[in-house]
């Protein structure tokens, strides 16, 4: 099947809920132009980043009218994208959404909430218990938001769940500049989504922000890459823009017929391994 | 050259004039000013601000005193003349000599601060006056080591290179095309005659930047810079002004009182809902 795929690389004004989502309307017009048949938007694209005290006044509960107007665009797009989830017990998520045929399909809470240098997620959010698989009408995807991703855990446990299709809803800060030809980060994002890619043989879909934050800017560069590692859509640094790019979902088949790393990979040794490292740690 | 000053000057570029031209645009909000001293820092921030925002929504304020030397002020021409942006010129000489006719005995220091300040409140009245932001032109050396008037010229709205050391600002004018002349002088802060950055604190910028990029962007401690070789007095005076000059860095503390302080338990970033 061959699936055109947008990353909705934006500058979301921070806070501001209603300019945010006539961001969203914008984009999903240009997708629709574009006949794209998934569209993703980045970590708390609907929101901004650094919320701090306004984490609980940008929440929003499954039923709230944003997320209505979003299940709605659904119909016509399915659509992935962070938010501030508020659950029901008024705790504060770091969450990603897939949103398909007018319903939630899934809700990924981010499990790893970075709190050390610039970041402060811990303050804010609640953390997140579980990293799930999901179905959707594309096939098995998982979705991953920023930071979980630097746990190869979370992109093992996607993977052995069966995911084809890994969404990583990014907002990544841009900082080192040395001699390269980009940021620091920047090189260790894409070697992160390459080697995962591979490892895996999974398709990344890696939707990261622009823009600038108190100072802070946040590098974009989207991408999509094959279960073979290779680029099929880039987004420029910096820079606004809708990434658009087309894959085969086959790959996925032939990529697991020449590397065969899922029938390979031996759970049992795994889960073994880590009961015993489990044991010896908390006995 | 310390690996951590060389840096690809181009992406550096790129994220300062991206910085102005977003943080000044989503305040509402097209323009800038900035004081023009015909030094290093500020002639850079004028590059970027052209770059970022176009020569005409520049303003390039020059504010001499008497004393000054003469050829500041003609280095700050230059780069208006090089730019080709709007300019002014505001002599400081007379409310300054006004204030201390009072205080005659006053120091250097005291003096210099003053004067600092007076700049400022131009500066913010002529941002009134043409709808425009601060452009601050401080330093990371400086902002670290303390070495600038609290409410004078560390005061701005938003500040292009306080997250660059006096090394990379060098590099980085001379990859904007700021005349090599401003570049290679000898920095000075211009509050008295002969004053001279360098003596006054008594290192050079290039011996100071190595210490401090260690000690705070990689996080070494001053035993493991003495271990690597730098004089133990230089590191601990070096620590020290990072140390006593905190209070530059923040804004005023307030006693707690009640259940939400000011910057304590109520923190929203400054580009809220922006």
């Amino acid at each position: 099947m061959i699936l055109k795929v947008g990353l909705g690389q934006i500058n979301p004004a921070l806070g501001n809920l209603s300019r945010n989502i006539a961001i969203y309307e914008e984009l999903f017009t240009l997708a629709k132009a574009q006949a794209v048949d998934l569209l993703i938007f980045p970590e708390l694209g609907l929101t901004g980043y650094f919320l701090r005290d306004m984490v609980p006044e940008v929440a929003l509960r499954e039923e709230s009218a944003i997320l209505t107007r979003l299940k709605d665009m659904s119909r016509e797009i399915p659509i992935a994208t962070g938010f501030v989830e508020e659950s029901k017990e008024h705790l504060f998520y770091n969450a990603g959404i897939y949103l398909e045929d007018g319903e939630v399909r899934h809700i990924h809470r981010k499990v790893y909430l970075p709190t050390y240098g610039m970041f402060d997620e811990q303050r804010y959010f609640a953390r997140g218990k579980m990293v799930r698989a999901f179905d959707s009408k594309f096939g098995r995807a998982a979705l991953l938001i920023c930071e979980d991703l630097w746990h190869p855990s979370t992109a093992y446990i996607a993977f052995q769940d069966g995911a084809d299709f890994l969404l990583v809803l990014s907002s990544s800060p841009g900082r080192g500049v040395d001699l390269g030809e980009k940021l620091v980060i920047s090189d260790t994002w894409e070697t992160l989504n390459k080697t995962y890619a591979k490892l895996f043989s999974q398709f990344i879909f890696f939707a990261n922000r622009v823009g600038y934050e108190d100072g802070i800017n946040f590098w974009g560069g989207s991408e999509i890459i094959t279960p073979e590692g290779q680029q099929v859509a880039k987004g420029r640094y910096f820079q606004e823009e809708l990434v658009v790019g087309e894959i085969d979902t086959n790959d996925i088949r032939r990529t697991r017929i020449s590397t065969t790393l899922l029938r390979d990979e031996d759970l049992d040794l795994t889960l073994r391994e880590l009961l015993r490292i489990h044991q010896k740690k908390f006995a | 050259m310390v690996v951590g000053f060389s840096v690809n000057l181009e992406i550096l570029k790129q994220l300062l004039v991206g910085f102005i031209q977003n943080e000044v645009g989503k305040m509402g909000f097209n323009k800038v000013v900035l004081g023009l001293s015909g030094g290093v820092d500020s002639s850079l921030c004028a590059y970027l601000a052209a770059l970022a925002l176009g020569k005409e929504n520049i303003l390039g304020v020059m504010m001499p005193y008497k004393t000054s030397n003469p050829e500041s002020l003609r280095h700050a021409e230059l780069v208006v003349k090089e730019l080709r942006i709007r300019s002014l010129t505001v002599d400081i000489t007379p409310m300054i000599d006004a204030y201390f006719q009072t205080f005659p005995e006053v120091d250097h220091i005291r003096r210099g601060n003053k004067m600092a300040r007076e700049r400022m409140t131009i500066l913010y009245d002529q941002s009134a006056a043409e709808n425009a932001l601060v452009l601050g032109t401080s330093n990371k050396t400086e902002l670290l080591l303390g070495y600038g008037t609290l409410f004078g010229d560390m005061a701005s709205a938003l500040n292009p290179i306080g997250d660059l050391y006096k090394t990379q600002v060098r590099l980085l004018a001379h990859h904007l095309g700021v005349p090599q002349v401003i570049i290679d002088k000898k920095p000075s802060a211009d509050l008295w005659l002969g004053q001279s950055d360098e003596e006054e604190l008594g290192f050079t910028y290039d011996e100071v930047d190595k210490v401090l990029y260690y000690l705070v962007d990689k996080r070494y401690s001053c035993a493991d810079l003495i271990e690597k070789g730098y004089p133990a007095d230089f590191v601990h005076s070096v620590y020290q002004k990072i140390q006593n000059s905190q209070f530059k860095r923040r804004l005023p503390i307030i006693a707690k009182v009640s259940e939400r302080t000011i910057d304590r338990d109520f923190r929203y970033p400054r580009d809220w809902g922006r």
